[in-house]
């Protein structure tokens, strides 16, 4: 069996129901106009910020602050990816087509990550645009150094949040024990933990505080992260393939109930 | 054909599938019968490799099912009704199915016609009835146009039109060379489509016969007779040479012997019959004997105790 043939598969799939869509549309619509309206909030607030606001303020980061809860409508596209063929019995069919485990879901994964990189960069290019456009005479240019490494960072963090999330889900199989977990996982908890002092050195190491560095042009002042905007991404990554690896492991173990 | 060698299949303690070894045939159906809970889907989700045996070995035309390319083009499945994403198609469905096999979309088209479901072939499974899921699950299964089909409880569900239509299409498909292995939990509807027959209960092998060879052995046919006249009639029967047993309800049951012999000794002896009735143990009754013993759900068949006197003591109190 060739994996063309199952990638072909794995794309009628993904294109065939109408989940895809309307995450993915909700992904873009919630990261960008978010994004816009927390850019002019900013600029009509610059001129009664302080100095030290001044210096650490980065037009970039901020057309990106939609993607705090952009990310959930990913990460309920990765789950769904996933977990929609447990719930709804079509496992069966699927691992009988293709019962070389490895081939069907990393098929998918390819297919689905394709995707959502498409998505995710056009998304990010988009909520700098008119993130920048409405901040006014405070924006940042795509020229201006670093702006260009964090939009299309920007992109790929929300890229490995939907690859996490598959991982995620092809460990777990029940789509609500997935959501479940990483609503509130992403949403609250990590931002918890990376910003409370108690457990914000270990808290920058999770996966999405320590991706979304890669969306940052000016540093904060008092910064003291261990690692630059590359690096934060590359620990995202570990945790994507850590997350991938286990929902491969178990696939291949498991029974396909 | 599949062959199984001492297929085992354990959950913690409790054995699902208990060293199962036999072999089903091309050119024949083969019906798969035992009780609820005998081990069937799990059987049969181990033949597909969904399952991984504790211990044993399954093959598909000698080869793991796993090791197979294009596995839909050498066998076809059918093991629930609801397997399907409700959102999307009947014809994107076994698109994505057919793509992972790289069978052309045609056939897609043709086991839609061949099924009856093309009118509907871009509607939604969500919509779909339980029949119209069974048959789509069918179209899939007849996808690779396999030389092996399995289908798990076919008729569950399904109303005497699609009883009928499955049933047609299973003796087909056997017609044609195919390999054919049903599993029901109805001794009935296996005696209308089988010719060979395994019958398992508690995950283990009870019978491995030909259809032919189960009914001549588990037939038993006797002859019911009633008269107001008993006791005569006894005597009547056992001048004869034909012994009787009471059957309880006051009728005797005489073993090995035609209706029409009995009922010419009684006119001879001008005894009056209130009833003369031939009778043939059911299949049912005879594979409910043979799995008596290993049927896990027991319903309570014998007659309830007497019902506790609770008013008793509130009338005292």
């Amino acid at each position: 069996m060739a994996a063309t043939q199952v990638v072909r598969s794995e794309w009628t799939k993904i294109r065939s129901v109408a989940s895809t869509v309307w995450t993915l549309s909700l992904a873009v619509v919630v990261t960008i106009a978010l994004g816009m309206l927390i850019s002019a909030l900013s600029r009509s607030e610059f001129d009664s910020m302080s100095t030290r606001d001044r210096l650490s303020f980065d037009p970039t980061f901020i057309s990106f602050a939609g993607m705090s809860l952009g990310q959930l409508a990913m990460i309920v596209f990765g789950v769904l990816v996933v977990s929609n063929e447990y719930s709804t019995g079509m496992i069966r069919a699927s691992l009988a087509a293709v019962p070389k485990r490895g081939t069907f879901l990393f098929s998918k994964l390819a297919v689905a990550t394709a995707l959502a990189l498409v998505v995710s960069m056009a998304t990010s290019f988009a909520a700098f645009f008119l993130g920048q456009a409405m901040l006014g005479e405070h924006k940042a240019s795509l020229g201006d150094e670093g702006v260009l490494r964090a939009v299309i960072g920007g992109g790929l963090y929300m890229t490995l949040i939907a690859l996490f999330s598959m991982g995620v889900a092809a460990m777990l199989r029940s789509p609500m024990l997935s959501l479940g977990i990483l609503m509130p996982f992403f949403f609250l908890i990590s931002n918890i933990l990376g910003n409370v002092d108690a457990t914000k050195k270990v808290g920058r190491f999770l996966p999405d505080q320590a991706g979304s560095r890669i969306m940052q042009v000016v540093p904060p002042l008092d910064d003291d992260t261990p690692y630059g905007p590359w690096g934060g991404l590359g620990i995202m990554a570990l945790w994507v393939a850590a997350a991938i690896l286990g929902g491969y492991v178990l696939l291949k173990r498991r029974d396909a109930q | 054909m599949i062959e199984l060698e001492g297929l085992t299949k354990r959950y913690g303690e409790k054995v699902a599938v208990d060293d199962l070894t036999f072999t089903v045939r091309p050119g024949i159906v083969t019906g798969f019968l035992g009780p609820n809970g005998a081990g069937k889907s799990t059987t049969m989700r181990m033949i597909l490799g969904l399952d991984h045996p504790t211990a044993g070995d399954v093959r598909i035309d000698g080869t793991h099912y796993d090791r197979l390319k294009d596995p839909l083009t050498y066998i076809g499945a059918l093991l629930e009704a609801k397997g399907a994403h409700p959102g999307r198609s009947a014809y994107h469905h076994l698109l994505c199915l057919a793509q992972s096999n790289g069978i052309p979309t045609r056939r897609v088209h043709e086991v839609l016609d061949a099924v009856g479901l093309t009118a509907v072939a871009r509607k939604k499974a969500k919509g779909f009835s339980l029949g119209m899921g069974q048959r789509l699950g069918i179209a899939a299964a007849l996808l690779g146009d396999p030389r092996i089909l399995m289908f798990d409880e076919p008729v569950n569900g399904l109303d005497p039109e699609g009883i009928h239509w499955i049933r047609t299409l299973m003796k087909s498909l056997a017609a044609q060379g195919r390999t054919v292995f049903v599993s029901s939990h109805l001794m009935s509807e296996m005696a209308l489509t089988a010719d060979h027959l395994v019958v398992i209960g508690q995950g283990r092998l009870l019978a491995d016969t030909s259809m032919a060879e189960f009914i001549e052995r588990n037939s038993r046919s006797w002859v019911r007779v009633r008269s107001p006249q008993r006791e005569r009639l006894l005597d009547v029967l056992h001048q004869g040479g034909i012994t009787a047993v009471e059957s309880g309800d006051g009728a005797l049951e005489v073993d090995g012997s035609k209706a029409e012999y009995v009922g010419e000794l009684a006119a001879r002896h001008r005894l009056v019959l209130h009833e003369l009735s031939p009778q043939q143990a059911s299949l049912e009754e005879a594979f409910m004997q043979l799995t008596a013993e290993s049927v896990e759900y027991h319903a309570h068949t014998g007659p309830p105790g007497p019902p506790q006197q609770w008013g008793d003591g509130w009338k005292r109190g």
